[in-house]
């Protein structure tokens, strides 16, 4: 498997609903996007820096978050389709010792 | 499969891939005099450390288990055990359990015994210097890679660590243990929300149950302290390469663990693997512990993940660093073995980059020194259990 020079961004596996771009996305840019055997074409809504993830369904606040076709975390906030993902929008579940 | 790499033959009949003479401090109080022994001796090693006393017994256990081990490490030739006199960890326990295990040439002193530091000085380096023309004699030979064991490492990860140096370091795993050798995986609070995948691969029950206890313990410290783990982990570095949450950095750091070994062991820190495949030992994420642990546990070389960026080496055991994209490769050239940046860039597939690392592997076996070595680094920090008395 390789990561793909023809697309801008990779999903590990098929499950996935956020993808790794390869290269840095400015708003309102296109981005096409692999995920499993297809490509997809979306817009990012946000600057995303290059290594980081763009949301490839929209999420309401509190739906898990799929990459490696496992749980990542959950949404902390509604997250449109294209937006980036990161520590503003996305928590971890596990080793939350502040919840308790 | 099978397959042979290139290792000194040890009287114990485990291969070593380097031929050091270690001197190792059986408590911090005898450091000093164990560094001024080894920089008498052209090639010796002298790992320091600040333990040894004033340890709760499981503590001490597991230190000495860590002295013994890296000791016993079949990379060491020869060891000359220091120590003060009055301390928990005794240099004549340490030294007799590694001739025990090993039969290799072991010597122990100890500073209070001897009169100090100049005669203990005198004596170590008059005995090194026997063991280094000894050592000096040995020559690597072919050794069946069933004696090879391979310590599995990430630091420093980004969001490509776990998109193309791990999965990489993971296909050349599954290559060594369909060749008959052996690969620990390591770095317990890592598996904290990927236990349920590496589970699958357990051969039996108690397999499993030891790994989700070890994942328990490392997730109830952040519990106890009743904070977010995410404060220690993901790190800011990694927070920065677009690493979110801990869950995903450890998916990606699975990975390492190839797609097919079964899992046949989980070990304790420093604990010798009794089966040859794949094999978890139950370490803290911190690099260094995690290295001096596998490397405790008889590991000969170790390959080290990073994204972005890391120096680490270890004493007695080369470190193969694979960087997981070309722009950190090319930035810490000085640091960097092997570029997985290829895998991003769509000219190498993982496949590809793994029987790549696998020859390098076999290579470093074989005398190739690793950019550590070169720069002469070895840190080494043994894993704390209990509180300093």
């Amino acid at each position: 498997m390789t990561v793909s020079k023809t697309h801008d961004a990779h999903s590990v596996t098929a499950k996935d609903d956020v993808a790794t771009l390869v290269r840095d996305a400015a708003e309102g840019e296109a981005v096409t996007v692999r995920r499993g055997s297809d490509s997809l074409e979306l817009t990012a809504v946000t600057a995303i820096p290059a290594g980081h993830k763009i949301a490839l369904r929209d999420f309401k606040k509190g739906e898990n978050v799929i990459k490696y076709g496992s749980v990542i975390g959950a949404a902390s906030e509604d997250i449109p389709k294209g937006a980036h993902v990161h520590v503003h929008n996305l928590e971890g579940l596990r080793g939350r010792g502040d919840r308790r | 499969m099978s397959g042979t790499f290139m290792g000194y033959a040890r009287p114990d009949g485990s291969a070593g891939i380097r031929n050091h003479l270690l001197v190792l401090p059986s408590v911090v109080c005898a450091s000093d005099t164990a560094m001024r022994i080894a920089l008498q001796l052209n090639g010796a090693v002298c790992v320091t450390h600040q333990h040894g006393c004033a340890q709760l017994p499981s503590d001490a256990a597991q230190t000495k288990r860590t002295l013994v081990g890296f000791g016993a490490n079949p990379n060491v030739a020869a060891c000359i055990v220091v120590g003060l006199g009055c301390e928990t960890t005794q240099a004549g326990d340490v030294a007799g359990e590694i001739a025990r295990m090993t039969a290799k040439p072991v010597v122990s002193l100890v500073i209070q015994e001897q009169g100090g530091t100049l005669d203990t000085t005198a004596r170590g380096v008059r005995i090194g210097r026997e063991m280094l023309a000894e050592m000096s004699l040995l020559r690597r030979e072919e050794q069946p890679i069933s004696k090879l064991i391979l310590g599995l490492e990430c630091g420093g990860s980004d969001a490509w660590s776990g998109l193309s140096a791990n999965p990489a370091v993971g296909n050349a795993s599954d290559r060594l243990i369909r060749a008959g050798g052996t690969s620990i995986l390591s770095e317990t609070q890592e598996m904290i929300g990927a236990e349920h995948l590496l589970v699958t691969r357990a051969t039996g029950p108690e397999v499993a149950e030891r790994l989700f206890a070890a994942v328990r313990r490392a997730e109830a410290g952040a519990l106890a302290d009743g904070v977010d783990i995410r404060l220690a982990n993901p790190t800011p570095g990694n927070r920065q390469g677009g690493l979110t949450t801990l869950e995903e950095k450890l998916l990606g750091c699975i990975s390492k663990a190839g797609v097919d070994a079964p899992l046949l062991e989980v070990l304790d820190y420093a604990e010798r693997p009794t089966r040859r495949g794949l094999i978890f030992m139950d370490t803290p994420g911190h690099d260094i512990e995690s290295i001096t642990g596998m490397v405790a546990g008889g590991a000969q070389a170790i390959f080290f993940t990073t994204g972005r960026g890391t120096c680490t080496g270890c004493p007695i055991a080369p470190v193969i660093k694979v960087c997981s994209n070309t722009p950190t490769f090319e930035h810490m050239r000085d640091n960097m073995d092997v570029d997985a940046g290829p895998i991003i860039a769509g000219t190498k597939t993982i496949e590809e980059l793994g029987g790549e690392l696998f020859d390098e592997m076999l290579r470093v076996c074989a005398g190739k020194s690793t950019k550590s070595e070169d720069l002469g680094y070895g840190s080494f920090a043994i894993n704390r259990i209990g509180p300093t008395q």
